[in-house]
């Protein structure tokens, strides 16, 4: 089942495209990485997915992104809502300084208008054990989020994210900050949580890509133009990319010759 | 300096050249040092010129209800500056009511949503607004401000509400008194607490704005409950800064507060303040007490504001730091 | 899966509702801002006549000529500090006006008992609208003792303020350091009225005297921490490895200071002094104390001496029309070199940030 279908989707940043039409299809409950060199614009197109891209100044896209049967980029599309049904966990793990571990993870659901305290301890609760993260902070959880090490923080992040049940968790190179232990943790994490949740995944670890992702799209940089302009040069599944690489670029960068 | 070799114009020719760090240095610390020697003097100066007033009535320089600096037949001078500290507070707390919201929604606007190029040009203009002499305030509110707001609100508003509620009662006769007062500091202290906030609130952390949107948060939720709370410590601090200007604000209090020295509940009357009693008072003083109970007034006004600074300027350097200090 | 939260609408509305209430906060700013500066343009510029920028002060009227005090010898006098300064409706004339003033008896006071002066070198509106008391004689007293007083305390202020400043950049580490910090972040941050007490205390008191030297001398104190910021802040931004080049080449500090580091940083030292001689010509609450003011054109730096925020106030409290009408013209002199200044040190550091870049 395709979860989001992105088609001729051109991130832009003024003037300048940074990446060359993209089309692709998202599938449901599996998880899709997205690799490529640095530059070729992976984070930038995942950014595009919860229209999070256009909240840096003169960033904008064209084309359209259906999430379901809605197109995201519709004019009468709110990027609000779709951020709620679109979540994201970011590079570096962010937790709330003046909130503490619970409300870390209860400002999502406070948003929608869940306010009872009962309701909300469920919520929080299921969301801190789907993260793995419940028995670490079930005594803290009036400590600041901050208090929280690295790792901790990311999967924080994660809990917040599925706190409020989005259709489609997106990744931004999760754990480029922590430490391999933390990885392996967050790693093991997105498994379990594929069962529930569409993931999208960018990353420079082609080992995570390979350890954990179903589908994989490479990005390049081309600089034929002069100019350097990402684009999409493969995608399929995980085991297809790295062991039968369609597109000669998508080899030499597998086999460690670019990037 | 490193041991290098040394090229030939330096070397053993031009010891002048040289040797001219010592003095050099020497005349730097010097020069520092009258900065630091300056501030000594101020404080001793004014430690010693109060003196007198603080020995002969203590505390109640300060917190006493009579300043009556003429001796006459039925009863000694007496100074008791509450009339004044309490307007100084009353008129600053005003300002700092009015001016907070707004000058809150000014940072708010400048760093985080209007186009940069915009920000640029409106930002020019608020500390436009901070580079006015106080005199001008002064004169604007005198002759156009307090008229206008005598008649478009002190007047209708005492005459109705002022019947049930005390601080907003009539009279209003000239419209001077402390709620105008107020109202013009704060226009005065809105530059530096809305330049001082942008600052802070552009120092957040993208990630935190990014991360609260991740949620589905409106733009005004980030802000709210992201952005503003992260960089809460550094706007309390500019808050600060502004309490302190109004404190010592003289100008715009010696010609709108009314210069009396009653008591009255309501804030459309006449008052004055620490700053305005010392500025009216201290070159006509009638005796050396009265000269040295309105140091003492001026001290502790030196005093508030240096306390009021520094916590001030500890909270902006602490949020300062712990932006610089990256993420967590 | 589509479906809108149903609290949704309403956060939209507050959404909306309070980035319009950022707008209309910065609107607050700009309005009062706006209407000052009109007010000052407009109504200062009614008071610009032909005497504005070349006359001193003409009085409108006299009541007891005897009380005037002798405008030669304006001693410091504990009873009567401001007789002979046109407080009241006394006044005083030195034989530099140019012409004798004659008495008007149609002119706006005389129905309530005053007798107007007027300077027969004024080219006044007509004299029979009793409405248009217009302004008599200018501000060039005021013009000029400002441009003295402010430009001593800036003289004073800038050896000090420099040499701080250099200190502070080039020997940031040491401990006296955040001494000599804490001190300036004291003088920055106390109240005006302080430096003028101060001041009162330390040189009217005893020299007996108000002066433009005191005047000078407390403004200076509010200058040092300025020039003492811009100066630290320029040549921090001044780059460490043009300090280093030149002590490669052998170069001593101090010689490394004065022909590389400085020479980088002056155009911002130079703003940086601009902005405290803005700052301190609009200063009015240290020179009530120590300067008084004057209605005569003075140069006398050991004598009380005009000053345009002082002329500004005295005129705003004054009771005639016409004076107050000066008010708002030494007011927009005032204003003029304050806009003029910021706008001067605007376009200076957007040349060199553009170039920056």
């Amino acid at each position: 089942m395709t979860a989001m279908t992105v088609s001729q989707l051109a991130p832009f940043y003024g003037a300048r495209q940074a990446v060359k039409a993209v089309d692709m299809t998202i599938d449901a409950q599996k998880i899709t990485a997205i690799i490529g060199p640095s530059g070729c614009g992976k984070s930038t197109v995942l950014r595009c997915l919860n229209r999070m891209h256009e909240t840096i100044i003169g960033a904008r896209a064209t084309g359209t992104v259906h999430l379901g049967d809605q197109d995201i980029y519709a004019p009468d599309t709110d990027p609000t809502l779709i951020r709620r049904r679109v979540g994201m966990v970011f590079q570096q793990p962010v937790a709330f300084r003046t909130r503490n571990v619970y409300e870390n993870v209860a400002v999502g659901l406070r948003l929608q208008g869940m306010n009872a305290k009962a309701e909300l301890d469920v919520a929080v609760e299921g969301a801190l054990r789907s993260a793995v993260l419940w028995d670490e902070v079930k005594d803290v959880l009036d400590k600041p989020g901050t208090a929280l090490s690295g790792g901790q923080q990311q999967r924080l992040a994660i809990a917040r994210t599925i706190a409020i049940k989005p259709d489609v968790i997106l990744l931004d190179e999760p754990c480029s900050a922590l430490d391999p232990i933390a990885t392996a943790n967050i790693e093991e994490l997105l498994l379990e949580l594929k069962q529930q949740y569409t993931i999208v995944i960018v990353t420079h670890s082609m080992q995570q890509a390979a350890r954990i992702s179903d589908e994989t799209a490479v990005f390049m940089v081309d600089t034929t133009s002069g100019q350097a302009i990402g684009e999409l040069v493969e995608k399929s599944q995980t085991l297809h990319v790295f062991t039968n690489p369609q597109d000669p670029r998508t080899e030499s960068y597998i086999s460690g010759r670019v990037g | 300096m490193a041991k290098q070799p040394q090229v030939d114009s330096w070397s053993s020719g031009n010891t002048l050249l040289q040797h001219g760090d010592v003095p050099f240095r020497f005349g730097t610390v010097v020069l520092a040092g009258s900065v630091v020697a300056l501030v000594f003097v101020m404080a001793i100066i004014m430690v010693m010129a109060s003196a007198e007033a603080r020995t002969a009535f203590g505390f109640d320089v300060l917190t006493g209800q009579e300043w009556n600096p003429v001796e006459t037949e039925l009863a000694p001078p007496t100074f008791g500056a509450w009339p004044a500290v309490r307007g100084t507070l009353l008129s600053a707390l005003v300002a700092v009511l009015v001016a907070t919201p707004l000058a809150l929604g000014i940072g708010i606007f400048l760093a985080e949503l209007c186009p940069p190029r915009l920000s640029v040009a409106l930002s020019f203009l608020v500390e436009l607004l901070a580079a006015i002499p106080s005199v001008i305030y002064g004169v604007w509110g005198v002759f156009v401000f307090v008229p206008l707001f005598n008649d478009a609100f002190s007047k209708p508003v005492s005459q109705t509400v002022g019947d049930y509620i005390p601080w907003l009662a009539g009279p209003v006769a000239t419209g001077r008194g402390i709620l105008v007062t107020g109202i013009i500091m704060a226009i005065m202290i809105l530059p530096t607490i809305a330049s001082l906030t942008r600052d802070v609130l552009r120092l957040v952390p993208n990630t935190q704005r990014e991360a609260m949107l991740a949620v589905g948060a409106t733009r005004w939720e980030t802000i709210w409950l992201a952005v503003v709370p992260y960089a809460r410590a550094g706007i309390i601090g500019a808050v600060m800064l502004g309490l302190g200007r109004a404190l010592g604000e003289t100008m715009a209090a010696t010609m709108l507060i009314g210069n009396s020295q009653r008591i009255s509940e309501s804030l459309f009357a006449p008052a004055t303040t620490a700053a305005s009693l010392v500025a009216n008072e201290l070159t006509n003083s009638v005796s050396s007490l009265h000269e040295s109970a309105l140091i003492t007034v001026a001290l502790a006004l030196f005093g508030i504001t240096l306390i009021l600074n520094f916590g001030a300027r500890l909270l902006i350097w602490y949020v300062d730091r712990r932006m610089a200090g990256g993420r967590s | 899966m589509n479906s809108v939260p149903k609290n949704y609408r309403w956060r939209k509305f507050v959404d909306q509702l309070m980035r319009g209430s950022t707008v209309l906060a910065t609107g607050c700013a700009v309005i009062p801002l706006v209407a000052i500066i009109a007010y000052v343009f407009t109504l200062g510029a009614a008071a610009l006549s032909g005497d504005f920028f070349t006359q001193a002060y003409v009085p409108p009227g006299t009541v007891e000529m005897a009380d005037t005090a002798d405008a030669t010898e304006p001693a410091f006098d504990p009873e009567d500090p401001f007789a002979g300064i046109g407080l009241d409706t006394v006044s005083e004339y030195d034989g530099s006006q140019p012409a004798a003033p004659a008495a008007n008896p149609d002119d706006l006071f005389a129905g309530i008992g005053f007798t107007e002066t007027v300077n027969v070198d004024t080219s006044m509106p007509s004299e029979s609208d009793l409405y248009s008391a217009g302004p008599q004689g200018g501000v060039l007293h005021g013009i000029i003792g400002t441009l003295i007083i402010a430009g001593l305390g800036l003289l004073m202020a800038l050896p000090i303020g420099i040499f701080t400043g250099i200190y502070l950049s080039e020997y940031r580490m040491q401990r006296f350091a955040t001494t000599v910090r804490f001190c300036v972040d004291v003088l920055s941050g106390s109240p005006s009225i302080i430096a003028g007490v101060v001041i009162y205390v330390l040189v009217v008191i005893p020299t007996q005297r108000f002066s433009a030297i005191a005047g000078s001398m407390s403004l200076a104190i509010l200058m040092i921490p300025i020039v003492t910021r811009t100066t630290e802040e320029m040549l921090k931004l001044v780059p460490d490895s043009m300090r280093e080049a030149a002590r490669g080449l052998g170069a001593p500090t101090w010689y490394s200071t004065f022909t590389v580091v400085l020479p980088a940083a002056l155009p911002g030292i130079v703003t940086g002094v601009m902005l405290s001689f803005a700052r301190g010509a609009g200063e009015t609450a240290p020179l009530i104390l120590t300067v008084l003011g004057s209605n005569i054109i003075s140069t006398a730096l050991l004598e009380p001496m005009a000053s345009l925020p002082l002329l500004t106030y005295r005129y705003t409290e004054s009771p005639y029309p016409g004076e107050n009408t000066l008010a708002w013209g030494a007011a927009f002199v005032l204003m003029m070199l304050v806009l003029t200044m910021n706008i001067l040190v605007r376009i200076a550091t957007r040349n060199r940030a553009g170039a920056g870049r």
